[in-house]
């Protein structure tokens, strides 16, 4: 019995000193906490470098530190409905509409635009090439039974596939030549490279990972191809932890004149065009 | 075979420069990894020798499990690290998710059962005499624990290695509870499954490269300390 409790004591001691470990360690940040502002936001805004650009800026300007959380947007929705995000960038406007109707989000406004494309392999097999309407462009790949990659991440992306699909009358759900990777936009164009394979990109991914990939813009231009990125403060009145001052303060950086301007530019001088056009202030 | 060729040369290229936010990266990679690796020697050890020299009702269950937490996903403990600190979550008070502080703790839940299993194991290698023979002479039970740990400690070092293997080379659980915020959370690991998905392939392979002298390295140290008696 004796024993028993001598070794009880000891792992009382152990667990004890592993939590006042745990304590100290967690101390520092847990401090500057309100100077923290959690922007959960599409892949895409992180991946084609933008964001390594206006945050900086805009954490010197205001003080505070941003935490982003590069996922897709729907994910990105999802923590800002359980009010684990503080503000979010998007490109999913259907379900940003959605997720301001039901009291999620308030004071979503505009920033910027690019446009989706369709991308594939040179040889294009399904021979889209030229073909205007994304959903014509669609149905082609379907009928010729092309390999199509799809993203099915409930990203911005992704949303904007199906109501393509939706348009064209054709559910791919299931198809030998759909296959879904479940990935963010950089991997499926690698993966859709790799594999000689059509998916549709945001403008922006497709043109910062172009040069190692072995795909080629084969429809572009269609007005449904319109990729249109909003900024959404997370309703503190539904999580009262939310930063709302924060979220505000970054939200309206976004619209300001000065990251417009950078906007404007961002992407010129690597890429050769710009990868984003800046809408603050337009109506949709 | 070019892309391999310029990661390599990248990977010295930044080394050499001393680019400082690939040094802040590999710094926080071996923090964090550190730190875990520490937290769960305390918890696996511990543990890990009093399972084994102990008696108890359902120990054969206690011990498969330990076994089967050794090869703990780390996406699993991710994601429940995720929910657990979540702001709404049991433990939102604490506001350390996205902080390296919570990777520390995910990688600490991964590594622990890595070296209690192997503690545990050591110790019950050693021969059972060995036990009665320290008590006989006098030892108290705490003198005894601690003859026993030092008696397997080669095979306990083993056990570090894999331990901080375990985390150093784990990338599931530290995007999900680091978030991989640039300058505060992103670690080898997380850089480099992020510049892979920007196609800066030859970043990525650089990234993997210092990660893979960091480690041999790190092992390279531990190995000289196991191996410094003679064999036997």
């Amino acid at each position: 019995m004796n024993r028993m409790k001598r070794g009880l004591v000891l792992s009382i001691i152990c667990l004890a000193a592993t939590a006042i470990l745990f304590a100290v360690v967690a101390w520092s940040p847990a401090q500057a906490q309100q100077k923290n502002i959690i922007l959960s936001t599409t892949t895409s805004t992180q991946d084609s470098g933008l964001l390594d650009v206006l945050i900086p800026i805009f954490e010197k300007k205001t003080g505070y530190f941003v935490k982003t959380i590069a996922v897709g947007s729907g994910q990105a929705m999802a923590m800002g409905r359980k009010g684990e995000a503080d503000v979010l960038l998007v490109h999913s406007p259907a379900a940003e509409k959605k997720f301001v109707a039901e009291g999620y989000g308030v004071n979503r406004r505009i920033i910027m635009h690019n446009d989706f494309v369709v991308v594939g392999p040179a040889e294009d097999p399904a021979k889209i090439k030229g073909t205007q309407a994304a959903a014509e462009a669609f149905r082609k790949i379907a009928s010729a039974g092309s390999l199509f990659l799809s993203r099915s991440d409930k990203s911005g992306t992704h949303s904007k596939e199906m109501r393509i699909w939706k348009a064209a009358g054709i559910n791919p759900e299931g198809q030998k030549w759909y296959q879904q990777t479940g990935l963010g936009m950089g991997r499926t164009l690698n993966v859709a490279s790799e594999k000689k394979g059509y998916t549709l990109s945001d403008r922006g991914t497709y043109l910062a990972l172009k040069k190692n990939l072995g795909l080629v813009i084969l429809t572009e231009g269609d007005a449904i191809l319109l990729n249109v990125y909003h900024v959404i403060e997370v309703n503190p009145a539904k999580w009262p932890k939310v930063n709302a001052a924060g979220a505000r303060a970054f939200a309206d950086f976004m619209v300001s004149k000065e990251v417009q301007g950078i906007i404007k530019t961002f992407g010129v001088e690597k890429f050769g065009s710009p990868l984003f056009f800046p809408d603050a202030g337009k109506k949709e | 075979m070019d892309l391999i060729l310029d990661g390599i040369l990248k990977a010295f290229y930044l080394l050499i420069t001393l680019d400082p936010e690939v040094l802040g990266i590999t710094r926080l990679s071996l923090q964090v990894s550190g730190t875990a690796t520490l937290i769960s020697l305390f918890i696996g050890i511990s543990i890990g020798t009093m399972v084994a020299l102990t008696e108890f009702a359902g120990r054969r269950l206690v011990v498969s499990l330990i076994n089967t937490g050794m090869g703990l996903p780390p996406v699993v403990v991710g994601l429940f690290v995720t929910i657990f600190l979540w702001r709404n979550g049991p433990l939102g008070f604490l506001e350390i998710l996205y902080t390296p502080t919570a990777m520390i703790i995910a990688q600490a839940v991964i590594a622990s059962p890595i070296v209690m299993g192997i503690t545990l194991a050591a110790i019950q290698a050693l021969p059972k005499n060995l036990r009665l023979q320290i008590l006989s002479l006098g030892a108290t039970r705490a003198q005894m624990v601690w003859i026993l740990v030092k008696e397997a400690k080669l095979p306990l070092l083993a056990g570090v290695m894999a331990g901080f293997g375990g985390v150093i080379s784990e990338v599931g659980a530290s995007i999900m509870v680091g978030g991989n915020i640039k300058g505060y959370s992103r670690v080898l690991t997380t850089a480099t499954v992020m510049e892979t998905s920007r196609g800066n392939f030859d970043i990525a392979i650089a990234l993997s490269i210092i990660l893979l002298l960091l480690a041999y390295f790190i092992n390279l140290v531990l190995t000289h300390i196991q191996q410094r008696e003679r064999p036997r």
